[in-house]
């Protein structure tokens, strides 16, 4: 186990293949009082190819964290560099793009639109980006093809059970062509062996050397599937759980 | 963007329950508001009808006139300083005023009396029955057959009756154009027969009607009465002051407007709030959006079209039934006194628009409002 001195979040290989990367992230909550530092000085790396995992006690930060790593949570202080550039430098416009074409987001309670069929749930990165109705559906229905779906394109969500709801989430995610997955706990309101599986079936289809996959989890039967694990603790990095230590 | 709208489209449209109690609350509204600004259009319309149908460009009356129902005489000098004026090219006393008929069955009946020209018949009615010499002969007077009409008893060409003690009879049966609001059937005599039956105050032109030479001179002959000491109108004008009569001068407008505003409220309180609840329900949703990487002005397209939508949805609906229901009043009273007009569907519009630009901006508000990152959180 690393010292937390040593910077446990910057990645294993010396080689700069960043997908993201963050130097100083502080992010505090509320006013007067109930202040808490919710992520303090936090930096870290996530590389193409990994599949990287923040664990941590509840309320240590990992979600804040995340938040402010995909671009849809301003931290206090500290950057976060995609491609070069900060992202909470961009515009509000700019910055909703980056979350569209780079990131994909995997919701804890999937979000999915009760009174959209699957195939439409899927296509929405597509029509954001423009992509014509008839065109996103095909593209959608590529994707409810990888997750094993296909069938189901006209279905509403909500006939489909947990586990293949959480499929459409990721064929959303990934339907959008992002170089970030990020999944917030997406084990947690499956059983075990199916969240087992999830997290599997995502490493084996989704991961490749041009994507990195973030994933926050509190379940230690998925740890054996990830490539790095990161450990939070009061809003602090503090350790590698696995990985090495450049 | 033209996907993002048709999200927009299905995200309403497939949420039935919903969608339908917005287009009920706008309906019902809009219907509301058409249905009882054109009854009072056809209402005021048919308060100028004795205007209308007498049909002259212009007439002169005295200043304090308020509708064209309650006269008030002119003297004769009058008539004769009209047809000396700049730019007229020919002017005829006019007399209209009631009278009491009884019947052959010994009943008696309201009538209103149109006293014709004696030389000109300037502003017959075309004759459906007899000929319009005929009203020159003795007692002749014509009847107008209107809704009105079977209150004497659907006389005919040749039926007797009693008017004011005098002997009448009736030489042709008339059509007019429009009705007149006060539910009492119309003679047409001569202006001197007129005189001779009905008892009169000491002048006894109810209005001088004038045919100017071009339209040019109504200006002209508006000065030369108004130097006399009276009010020279067109016809237009004329109806404007007896529509604004009613509107103003009576409890009329003021029911309208009360019962235009109430139907407003209601429009807007049922469709604001659906649509509120709806807004609020998809929140979660609208977050998910924001944080997949939908720009602002996309969302405020989003909400901005659905509530349009419904709104105008609403509208052709709520017209369209109205349309339909007087159509079927109609067909039942064929004098059912109700116009859709320009402005009734312009304010129903009106009002449309502003519920969508209230229920949409509430919702834009709710929604730009929304962290994505507690949507994200759970
Ligand atoms: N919107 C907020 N307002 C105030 N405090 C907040 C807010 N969001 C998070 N916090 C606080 O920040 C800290 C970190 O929260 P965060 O949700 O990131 O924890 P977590 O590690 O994801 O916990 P869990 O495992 O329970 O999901 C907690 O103390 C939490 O109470
Ligand atoms: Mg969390």
């Amino acid at each position: 186990m690393a010292a937390s001195s040593v910077n446990p979040g910057s990645a294993a290989t010396g080689l700069s293949n960043a997908a993201i990367s963050a130097t100083g992230l502080v992010k505090w909550f509320g006013q007067g009082e109930a202040r808490t530092l919710a992520v303090r000085e936090v930096s870290m790396e996530a590389n193409f190819g990994e599949m990287l995992y923040i664990v941590g006690p509840s309320g240590s930060g990992k979600t804040t964290l995340l938040s402010v790593l995909s671009g849809i949570l301003r931290p206090d202080a500290g950057s976060v560099t995609v491609e070069g550039s900060d992202i909470w430098k961009l515009s509000s416009d700019k910055l909703a793009d980056f979350r569209l074409h780079k990131i994909g987001f995997v919701f804890q309670d999937y979000h999915l639109f009760p009174r959209l069929t699957t195939a439409e749930n899927v296509a929405i990165p597509l029509i954001l980006k423009r992509v014509s109705w008839s065109d996103a559906i095909q593209e959608a229905k590529k994707y409810l093809e990888v997750v094993g779906l296909r069938t189901r394109a006209d279905l509403p969500p909500v006939k489909l059970s947990g586990g293949e709801q959480q499929r459409v989430a990721i064929a959303r995610a990934i339907a959008g062509k992002p170089d970030i997955l990020i999944m917030d706990e997406p084990t947690a309101s499956l059983d075990g062996d199916t969240g087992h599986a999830i997290v599997s079936f995502v490493k084996q289809n989704v991961l490749n050397d041009k994507r990195c996959i973030l994933i926050v989890t509190h379940d230690s039967r998925i740890y054996g599937l990830a490539t790095r694990i990161l450990k939070m603790e009061d809003g602090r990095l503090v350790s590698i759980e696995k990985g090495d230590v450049s | 963007m033209r996907g993002i709208l048709k999200l927009a489209y299905k995200l309403l449209v497939n949420d039935k329950a919903k969608f339908t109690a917005l287009l009920v609350g706008i309906t019902f509204a809009v219907f509301l508001m058409v249905a009882m600004t054109s009854l009072f259009a056809g209402v005021l319309y048919r308060a100028s009808a004795t205007v209308i149908n007498l049909g002259a460009s212009v007439w002169i009356m005295d200043p304090s006139v308020q509708t064209v129902a309650n006269t008030i005489g002119i003297p004769d000098y009058v008539l004769d300083a009209v047809r000396s004026m700049q730019g007229v090219n020919y002017a005829v006393p006019v007399y209209t005023g009631g009278a009491l008929v009884k019947r052959s069955d010994g009943f008696y009946q309201a009538v209103n009396v149109v006293g014709l020209d004696d030389t000109s018949l300037f502003g017959r009615p075309q004759l459906l029955n007899g000929k319009i010499e005929d009203i020159y002969a003795e007692n002749g007077f014509l009847v107008v057959k209107d809704t009105e009409f079977s209150k004497l008893n659907n006389p005919a060409v040749g039926t007797e009756f009693e008017l004011n003690d005098h002997r009448g009879v009736v030489v042709g049966i008339a059509k007019v154009a429009s009705s007149g609001l006060f539910g009492v059937p119309t003679l047409y005599t001569t202006y001197y027969r007129a005189l001779q039956y009905i008892p009169n105050p000491r002048f006894t032109i109810s209005y001088v009607l004038v045919e100017p030479k071009s339209p040019a001179d109504v200006a002209k002959i508006k000065k030369q009465a108004q130097a006399l000491g009276y009010l020279a109108l067109t016809k237009d004008e004329f109806m404007t002051k007896i529509s604004d009569f009613y509107m103003f001068q009576t409890g009329l407008g003021m029911n309208l407007l009360i019962m235009t505003i109430m139907s407003f409220i209601v429009g807007l309180s049922i469709s604001g709030q659906t649509f509120y609840t709806f807004v609020l329900e998809n929140l979660e949703k609208f977050g998910a959006l924001k944080a997949i990487g939908s720009k602002s002005r996309e969302l405020i397209a989003t909400i901005l079209f659905q509530a349009s939508f419904t709104a105008l949805t609403g509208y052709g609906l709520g017209v369209g039934l109205c349309a339909g229901t007087i159509a079927l009043a109609k067909m039942r009273l064929p004098d059912y006194a109700a116009m859709i007009m320009f402005w009734n569907l312009a304010l129903a519009f009106g009002m449309v628009v502003v519920i969508a630009a209230v229920s949409g901006y509430f919702g834009v508000r709710k929604v730009l409002q929304i962290e994505p990152f507690d949507i994200f959180r759970g």
